[in-house]
C-alpha cells in the first residue's frame, strides 16, 4: 500500500500528491442542495456535473440531483451563454424546480461568463417562468478548496435571498457550514430544545436522508425555503458555524440587512459545543433546558470513563478547516496530543488558530494549510502515531502505516452512519468518543499479548 | 413495487415521452430512442451533444482519456494539469483493480495534479507543469509519466504534449501528453480516441519479443472488479497468452510488446477499436470482437478464437475447458435461475457492457426491456456496417483520425492476405454486429438516456432490476426498484468469465429478491385506523 512513498521529505513547489481537498463547484452544488426545491446548476463541461454528483452520491448514497449546460468545444471558444439560456428554458420546462442554482466551473470563469447579465437577458426575454429564480455564485476551481465554493454559494443565497421587512423576527440565523445532514438536523433539534426560532441555511436534512418510501421525489421536503431565507434579513442575529464556511455569508447579511453576526466554531466537542449554547442562551436570557445539560454531562461522563485509552495518544488529523480547528480542541481535551495537523484548504487563519490550540500541548506540531496526504503520509513514517482522523482518503495511509483511523469529515465513500448520525453537539461528541475510543481499544485488544488480553476495559 | 405501470406500447411510450420537451428537445431526443421491431433495419441518432439543462449521466474527454483508458496502467505516474478536481476524483473511484509487476511499481493509490492556482490561469501553467514533471521524476524515478490536460489549461493554451516532448528529452524516459480538455468532443468517447491515439504512437512497438505461438491483446478490457484476471485464468487454462491488457492491470512495458501478438480481441468495442484498427493497418494483426460476460458468450468467444488459431490441440483444449467451467458454473446458476426465470431488467451503461449484459441475463432467464449506453457510437447499436455512412460533425472532427502506416519491417500477419479477406467476409474478423440485433419485441434503444426517460420508462415497464451507474442507483431505489451498478458494480465482481456469471447471479438474485422490497410500507399504512382507546397529545401540550 502507497509503497512508491520515500520516507524523505523533499519539498514541493508544483507536484500535488493525494490532495486533501477538491475543487470549489462540488462545496456550492451541496449547499444549493440545502435550498428547497432547488436543482443546482453547473455551468461549464458536462463531467464537472456528473463527477460531482457523483461524489456526493457515493458520500450520501442517496439521489444527487443536478443539470449541466454541457459545454462543448464552441462554448468555449465563443463562451456559454447559449448553453445557460438553453439550459434555463430546459430545466423549468422539463424540471420545474422553484430554483435553480448556478455555480461556475473553471472553464466557465476563464472564458469569463457573466452569469448575472446572462440570467437577466434570459429574464428578459421571458425564459423564466413567473415566480421562478435563478441565482448563481462564482466558484473558480483554481482557487480554494471546496470549502470555499459552499462558502460562495452561501454568501450568494444571502445576496439573492434575503429580504428586510423593516421588522424584526424573533428569530435566529443559523450558518451550519459544510456538515451533514444529520449535523444539520441536530442543530435544528438543539433549537428546538431551546425554544429558539431560527432559519438553519443551508439545510440538506430530509434532502440528503431521505426515507425510503418507494416513491422517487425529485425534490424532497427538506431544504430552506424561500420564503424562510426571504426573512433572515430580519432576525435577529447570525451565528457563522465556522469560519471558512460561513463567515462570508454572515457577513454579507450584517452588509445587506444589518443583521450583526458572531462567528464560532463548528459545535463538534464539548467546548465547541459549550459555546454554541451560550450564544444562544445570552440572546434567551436564561438557562437551556435541563435535557441539554443533561447530554453535556453524559459526554462529559464519557469523556472521563475512558481517559485511560486516549491520555497521551498521538494523533493526526487532516480534513477541512472547520472540521479540523474543532476536532483539534476536542481531542485535546480528553488529554490527547495533536503531532500532525493540516488541511489541504489554504488559509493562514487555520495555522493560527491551531496553533493557538496547541501552544501549551504541543508547540512542535507540524501543522500545514493547502497539505496533502503525501506529505503527512511521509511525516507519519518518520514518527509515528497512534490515531489518523481524517476522511475516507486516509484509509491508504491508515493501512500502509497500521494506524488505528476514524473517518471524520468530507468525504466518507466507505462507511456507514454519517449523513444519520451527528457529530455536532454533546450526543455528535458522544458518537466521536465512541469512535475514537473504539478503534484504539480494538488495536490494544489485537495487540495485547494473551496474558495481558482484557475481558473488562 | 409501487410504481404505477400504465404500460404502454414501447412506440407509443417514445411518443409520449417527447410530448414533455419543449419542441426542439423533443426533435432531438426522438432520433436517440428506437421502439424496437426485430427484423426490420432501425436507425439511430448517437454521439450527438447533449441538450443543456437536460440530465444527463454522460462525462468529459478527460474521463474517458484519463479515467478510462490511461489511468488503469499501473506503473506511469498519471499527471492531470488541472484545478485539483479532476485528479481528485479521477482517484480510485472508478475500480480498475492493478497489481505491480515483480520489481516493478504500482501508482494506482496516486492523485497526481499541478493544482493550478489564479496566477497559472493568468500568466499559463506550462511552467509549473514542467517542474511538476521533474518533482514526480525525482520522487519516483518511473519508468514514464503521462500529461492531462483540463479545460481551462487547455483554453488558456498550455501545451501539454509540446511540454511531454520537451520533458522526455530532458529526462529520459516517455512523458506523454494528451490534451483531453473536457470541452473536446460530447463525451467520454472523444477521450477515449485521444487516449488510444496517444498510447499507439508512443507506446505501442517500443519493444520487439518473439510471442508464443497462440499470443493475443485484451483489448477494451479495464478490469473492473477483477474482470481481467477472471478472464485471464480462462485464458491460460485454454493455452492462450494474453501479453497485454488495455488498458486494465495495464504495464507499460506489456503495451510497449503489443505489437508482437497475432490477434486482437476486444471487449469494449466503443472504446478501443481504434487501436484495434492501428494495430491491424501497422503490423497486420486482426482482430475480432469477443464478449466474455456471460456463461454462454465466453464460451462462444473461445470457439471464435480457436477457430481463428485453427489449431486441433488448442480447440481440443477449449472444448475441454468450457465443458468443465459451463459444468461448474451451471452447478451453481440452476437454483438461482429459479427465483430469477422471467424477470426482466433495464441497462443505462456507459459504451458496450448494456449489450454486454444482455447475454448475461439471458443465461439467468431474464429479459431486457430497455437498454442504452451513455457515449457510443452508432455502429455500436447497429454494426459496423453502418460506419462509412455516419456523418463526421464539428465536435468529432476535431479528434484526429490517426491513420497508421504499415510498418515495412514488422507487418507480419499470421494469415495469408486471402485467408484474412476470406474471414473478414465470413464475418469472423473485423466484425461487430451491434447491440440493435439482440434486443427483443417490444423493447427500447436509447441513446444517452436522460432522467425524464428514465423515471417515464421505469414507470411504463415496471422492471425487476435497473443496471446503471452510481448517479441513478439511488434515484432507482427511492422508486422501489433494485438497481445494479455496471460501471464499478458496486464494489464487487468479478462479473467476466465463468466465475464471474456465477458471481453476478448471486448479486442480482440478492438485489432482486431482497425481503427489504417487501417492507417499505409500514403496517399501520396497510389497513385503517379506526381504533381510539387513547387520545394523542401535540407537542405543545407536551411542553407547557
Amino acid at each position: 500500500m502507497l509503497d512508491q512513498t520515500p520516507k524523505k521529505v523533499v519539498e514541493r513547489e508544483a507536484l500535488r500528491i493525494n490532495p486533501a481537498k477538491t475543487c470549489q463547484p462540488i462545496g456550492a452544488m451541496y449547499a444549493s442542495l440545502g435550498i428547497h426545491g432547488c436543482l443546482p446548476h453547473s455551468h461549464g463541461s458536462q463531467g464537472c456535473c456528473a463527477y460531482h454528483r457523483s461524489h456526493l452520491t457515493r458520500h450520501y448514497k442517496e439521489p444527487v440531483m443536478a443539470a449541466t449546460s454541457s459545454f462543448t468545444e464552441g462554448a468555449a471558444v465563443f463562451g456559454g451563454g447559449a448553453n445557460l439560456r438553453q439550459a434555463v428554458n430546459n430545466i423549468f420546462h422539463v424540471y420545474n424546480p422553484d430554483i435553480i442554482a448556478v455555480h461556475t466551473t473553471c472553464l466557465s470563469e476563464t472564458i469569463g461568463d457573466d452569469i448575472p447579465s446572462l440570467v437577466n437577458q434570459a429574464r428578459e426575454d421571458g425564459l423564466i417562468p413567473e415566480g421562478k429564480l435563478v441565482i448563481h455564485t462564482n466558484t473558480p476551481s483554481y482557487e480554494g478548496s471546496h470549502v470555499t465554493g459552499f462558502s460562495n454559494m452561501c454568501r450568494s443565497m444571502v445576496s439573492y435571498l434575503t429580504k428586510s421587512s423593516g421588522e424584526k423576527k424573533n428569530q435566529l440565523n443559523i450558518l451550519p457550514g459544510f456538515v451533514e445532514p444529520s449535523d444539520m438536523r441536530e442543530i435544528k433539534n438543539i433549537l428546538k430544545e431551546i425554544g429558539v426560532p431560527a432559519v438553519v441555511f443551508p439545510d440538506t436534512s430530509d434532502v440528503l436522508d431521505v426515507p425510503q418510501t418507494g416513491k422517487f421525489d425529485m425534490y424532497p421536503k427538506g431544504g430552506v425555503t424561500i420564503a424562510e431565507m426571504n426573512s433572515t434579513g430580519d432576525s435577529q442575529k447570525t451565528l457563522a458555524l465556522g469560519a471558512f464556511a460561513s463567515e462570508d455569508a454572515a457577513k454579507m447579511l450584517q452588509t445587506k440587512a444589518e443583521v450583526p453576526y458572531e462567528v464560532l466554531d463548528l459545535p463538534i466537542g464539548l467546548s465547541a459545543t459549550d459555546r454554541f449554547i451560550e450564544a444562544i442562551v445570552e440572546l434567551t436570557g436564561s438557562e437551556p433546558p435541563a435535557s441539554i445539560t443533561d447530554n453535556r454531562g453524559r459526554l462529559l461522563d464519557m469523556m472521563l470513563d475512558y481517559q485511560q485509552y486516549l491520555y497521551g495518544k498521538k494523533v493526526a488529523i487532516a480534513g477541512d478547516p472547520d472540521h479540523v480547528i474543532a476536532m483539534t480542541e476536542f481531542v485535546v481535551s480528553m488529554g490527547m496530543i495533536p503531532t500532525y495537523v493540516i488541511t489541504g484548504t489554504p488559509g493562514k487563519k487555520f495555522v493560527l488558530r491551531i496553533k493557538g490550540i496547541l501552544k501549551d500541548i504541543n508547540p512542535t506540531a507540524k501543522i500545514k494549510a493547502a497539505a496533502d496526504f503525501f506529505e503527512l503520509h511521509q511525516w507519519m513514517k518518520n514518527e509515528p502515531v497512534d490515531l489518523l482522523i481524517s476522511n475516507t482518503y486516509g484509509k491508504y495511509i491508515a493501512r500502509a502505516e497500521d494506524v488505528p483511523f476514524v473517518r471524520f469529515g468530507f468525504p466518507i465513500l466507505d462507511r456507514v452512519g454519517h449523513s444519520y448520525f451527528p457529530t455536532v453537539g454533546y450526543v455528535g461528541g458522544m458518537r466521536l468518543v465512541e469512535k475514537i475510543t473504539g478503534v484504539i481499544m480494538d488495536r490494544k485488544d489485537r495487540d495485547d499479548p494473551e496474558e495481558v488480553f482484557e475481558l473488562v476495559m | 413495487m409501487s410504481q404505477t405501470a400504465t404500460t404502454l406500447k414501447n412506440e407509443n411510450l417514445v411518443e409520449e415521452i417527447v410530448t414533455r420537451y419543449p419542441p426542439k428537445v423533443a426533435r432531438k431526443r426522438r432520433k436517440h430512442m428506437v421502439p424496437v421491431k426485430p427484423g426490420t433495419e432501425q436507425t439511430i441518432a448517437a454521439n450527438a451533444r447533449t441538450v443543456p439543462g437536460i440530465i444527463t449521466q454522460r462525462g468529459c474527454a478527460y474521463a474517458g482519456c484519463k479515467g478510462v483508458v490511461l489511468g488503469p496502467i499501473v506503473d506511469m505516474v498519471h499527471i492531470v494539469h488541472g484545478p485539483i478536481g479532476c485528479s481528485f476524483y479521477a482517484w480510485g473511484t472508478r475500480r480498475n483493480q492493478g497489481k505491480a509487476r515483480k520489481g516493478g511499481q504500482n501508482f494506482l493509490e496516486y492523485s497526481f495534479s499541478t493544482d493550478m492556482q489564479p496566477d497559472n490561469i493568468i500568466f499559463g501553467g506550462e511552467k509549473k507543469l514542467r517542474k511538476a514533471i521533474e518533482e514526480a521524476y525525482e520522487l519516483f524515478k518511473p519508468k514514464a509519466m503521462s500529461l492531462h490536460a483540463t479545460c481551462p489549461a487547455g483554453l488558456i493554451g498550455d501545451d501539454v504534449i509540446g511540454v511531454g516532448r520537451e520533458m522526455t528529452e530532458k529526462l529520459g524516459i516517455p512523458i506523454i501528453g494528451f490534451a483531453c480538455e473536457g470541452y473536446k468532443g460530447v463525451s467520454q468517447s472523444a477521450g477515449h480516441h485521444l487516449a488510444n491515439n496517444g498510447l499507439f504512437e508512443h507506446v505501442v512497438g517500443r519493444d520487439d519479443k518473439k510471442a508464443g505461438k497462440f499470443a493475443i491483446n485484451m483489448l477494451g478490457e479495464y478490469n473492473i472488479g477483477g474482470d481481467a484476471w477472471e478472464i485471464e485464468r480462462i485464458f491460460e487454462k485454454c493455452g492462450i497468452d494474453i501479453i497485454s491488457t488495455f488498458s486494465g492491470n495495464g504495464s507499460f512495458d506489456e503495451i510497449a510488446q503489443a505489437h508482437n501478438a497475432q490477434l486482437n480481441i476486444i471487449q469494449c468495442h466503443r472504446s478501443i477499436n481504434y487501436m484495434a484498427e492501428m494495430l491491424e493497418d501497422k503490423f497486420g494483426i486482426p482482430w475480432l470482437k469477443v464478449n466474455v460476460i456471460g456463461l454462454k458468450s465466453t464460451s462462444k468467444s473461445l470457439r471464435k478464437i480457436g477457430e481463428f488459431f485453427d489449431d486441433a490441440k488448442l480447440s481440443a483444449r477449449i472444448e475441454e475447458v468450457i465443458a468443465e467451467e459451463e459444468a461448474a458454473a451451471e452447478k451453481e446458476l440452476a437454483e438461482i435461475r429459479e427465483r430469477l426465470q422471467g424477470k426482466t431488467a433495464m441497462l443505462f451503461t456507459g459504451g458496450s457492457r448494456a449489450h454486454h449484459y444482455q447475454a448475461l441475463f439471458k443465461d439467468l432467464g431474464m429479459k431486457t426491456v430497455v437498454a442504452g449506453e451513455e457515449f457510443a457510437h452508432r455502429d455500436d447499436y447497429e454494426g459496423r456496417k453502418v460506419i462509412p455512412t455516419i456523418k463526421i460533425d464539428a465536435d468529432s472532427r476535431n479528434i484526429t483520425e490517426l491513420k497508421a502506416e504499415r510498418d515495412p519491417e514488422r507487418y507480419h500477419p499470421p494469415k495469408s492476405e486471402e485467408e484474412i479477406a476470406r474471414l473478414k467476409e465470413e464475418g469472423k474478423l473485423s466484425e461487430y454486429e451491434g447491440m440493435l440485433p439482440d434486443m427483443v419485441e417490444n423493447s427500447i434503444l436509447v441513446d444517452d438516456i436522460t432522467h425524464l426517460e428514465q423515471e417515464m420508462m421505469i414507470a411504463s415497464y415496471n422492471p425487476d432490476i435497473v443496471c446503471s451507474g452510481v448517479k441513478d442507483k439511488y434515484i432507482f431505489e427511492k422508486m422501489g426498484i433494485p438497481s445494479k451498478q455496471l460501471h464499478n458494480y458496486d464494489y464487487s465482481g468479478p462479473f467476466a468469465g465463468y466465475h464471474g456469471a456465477v458471481n453476478f447471479a448471486r448479486d442480482i438474485d440478492m438485489r432482486v429478491n431482497n425481503p427489504v422490497w417487501k417492507m417499505i410500507q409500514p403496517p399501520w399504512q396497510k389497513r385503517p385506523m379506526i381504533k381510539a382507546e387513547m387520545m394523542v397529545e401535540t407537542e405543545k401540550e407536551i411542553r407547557a
